[in-house]
């Protein structure tokens, strides 16, 4: 029922993508969502569309799993679209009673639409590609210099860690618990909104439950293994920069260039 | 006697279009008359819980057509099915949300919106069948112990008074003397309401005990289907996909060596008493 939400999910592979380091891709992402940010022309944002899903097609994932994928968020570019089309002022191109369509605003809508869709692609290429326990190690790497500042850079990577360790699993308890509630004969999310809302009770209350007997026997076998911290740890993998980095990065670089030149030029 | 369970050719596939895809159920056949008291076996991954959850249209086949109580499993009333079809999901504990034990049984009943009177006179009787007393009834189901929780949650499913009863290890995580007393309730059930009971194990020891029929499970197919005696006299061929035979048959099978004569197909603890009764009669 809920297992179809497959958006963020790792996905296995050996690609170039796969194998770059997981600093290497956020920062990769990060500076991309940016120059989607700054640029506003419609050719600068094709051109950012192809480059996307030309790195769809160096990784290996298949379109069609991408695109299902999206599907969750689809219904938010598509308000944001509606919305931009028809309330933005400009030169009228259709107009039926009080609703009017201009030039403007549907040049809006699809430059807005576009730039939601690069962002939710581009971030998800970066998760496709990377497993969850790498992507925390970078960003812990990444935010390391904020330890000069006693910000607790390693129990936040911690904290990710396990959230992102125990999206999977409580997906799988979700499925179950609403597979039983529905086998006795639960309707859950129909009827009107509070009816909707308080048929997830019977889901919710299990969930919470388990949630915190799961938290508890974590923090009892984390404490049995002696955990306490940052203080002197070192990691079982290294992650270290190579010339495969440089080579993704220095590319990323002459795209991101390509990009901006297109939208200042055109 | 009618069949209750006709299901042809019914395929299913997990995640389908995705790297993960899993074929989990591969062109499974089945029927199954009312009233009978049925196993399914096959080691963890091999579709015995998939197979069950396209009973009551949790999950749909792919292809291939699944009739169960004379109703589509891919059509709309799904109501209607759900009220035929009880499942008792493993750890079905887990499951319970209310704040008392009565609410929490009673909670399927109002979803079918049964008459008051008819609500507690069920709900009264499934609890005495399952020995949960007044007094647990009006507890917390978080302050009531590991077998009265499996018991609670059982009794939920229970008390719809379904045609069909699905358990799918329903014995995890009991003790012994917890499971035997489980599996006593519902041979009597069985024996008293005529249902048709389909369980879902990987315990020899308990299938060769309740069960008439074992279909045994493997990569989403049906591997084997007969009576225990054909089942567990097939051994070798049982180990190969993972399974073994009841330990009792084994050792009965070692007996029967050195003391030629002795019945082999015996998967019970009393009948292999029995057995060896009568072979030391037989021997006077």
């Amino acid at each position: 029922m809920i297992k179809n939400i497959t958006l963020g999910q790792y996905l296995p592979g050996s690609s170039i993508i796969h194998r770059a380091d997981p600093r290497t891709k956020i920062i990769i992402t990060v500076l991309f969502m940016v120059v989607l940010f700054i640029v506003s022309s419609i050719w600068a944002l094709l051109a950012a569309f192809a480059c996307v899903a030309g790195v769809f097609l160096i990784s290996g994932i298949s379109f069609k799993y991408a695109i299902r994928g999206m599907k969750p968020v689809l219904f938010i570019i598509v308000f944001t679209m509606i919305l931009n089309m028809f309330f933005t002022d400009g030169t009228v191109l259709i107009r039926l009673g009080p609703v009017r369509i201009t030039e403007e605003g549907l040049i809006l809508a699809a430059v807005v639409s576009m730039r939601v869709f690069l962002l939710i692609a581009s971030a998800s290429i970066m998760t496709y590609t990377t497993t969850p326990i790498t992507l925390t190690d970078g960003i812990e790497k990444l935010m390391n210099p904020l330890k000069k500042v006693k910000f607790p850079v390693h129990e936040m990577a911690m904290m990710m860690t396990i959230a992102l360790r125990f999206i999977p699993t409580l997906i799988d308890e979700t499925d179950k618990i609403m597979k039983a509630q529905a086998a006795r004969g639960a309707d859950i999310g129909s009827g009107n909104l509070l009816q909707r809302a308080k048929s997830f009770i019977p889901v919710l209350i299990p969930l919470f439950v388990s949630s915190f007997r799961r938290a508890d026997e974590l923090a009892i076998a984390m404490e049995a293994r002696c955990y306490r911290g940052s203080e002197g740890r070192t990691s079982m993998r290294v992650l270290k920069f190579n010339r495969n980095d440089v080579a993704i990065f220095s590319f990323f670089c002459i795209i991101c260039a390509g990009i901006l030149l297109i939208h200042y030029l055109i | 006697m009618d069949n209750i369970i006709i299901a042809k050719n019914i395929s299913y596939t997990y995640m389908k279009g995705s790297p993960l895809e899993k074929k989990a159920l591969d062109d499974v056949s089945l029927t199954m008359k009312k009233g009978e008291f049925a196993a399914i076996i096959g080691h963890t991954g091999s579709g015995k819980s998939t197979l069950i959850q396209h009973l009551n249209g949790l999950l749909k086949p792919d292809s291939g057509e699944l009739v169960v109580a004379g109703l589509e499993t891919a059509g709309r009333d799904l109501k209607e099915l759900r009220k035929k079809v009880g499942i008792v999901f493993q750890y079905p504990e887990h499951q319970l949300f209310e704040e008392t034990v009565y609410k929490d049984i009673e909670f399927g009943l109002l979803k079918q919106n049964i008459p008051d009177e008819e609500r507690a006179r069920r709900i009264k009787e499934t609890a005495s069948i399952l020995e949960l007393s007044e007094s647990i009834l009006q507890k917390s189901p978080y302050e009531i112990s590991g077998g009265q929780k499996r018991r609670a949650a059982i009794a939920g499913v229970l008390v719809l008074e379904p045609e069909i009863l699905v358990l799918d290890e329903p014995a995890a995580g009991l003790d012994p003397a917890g499971t035997r007393e489980l599996f006593d309730i519902v041979t009597q059930l069985y024996r008293e309401k005529q249902i048709t009971v389909i369980l879902v194990s990987h315990s020899m020891e308990l299938v060769g005990d309740y069960a008439s029929r074992i279909i045994v499970m493997n990569e989403g197919r049906i591997s084997h289907d007969g009576t225990p005696s054909e089942i567990f006299g097939l051994g070798d061929e049982l180990e190969k996909i993972g399974l073994g035979t009841p330990q009792i048959s084994k050792l009965m099978a070692r007996l029967s060596s050195f003391y030629p004569g002795l019945r082999k197909d015996v998967f019970t603890v009393g009948d292999a008493q029995r057995a060896i009764m009568e072979y030391m009669r037989a021997g006077k």
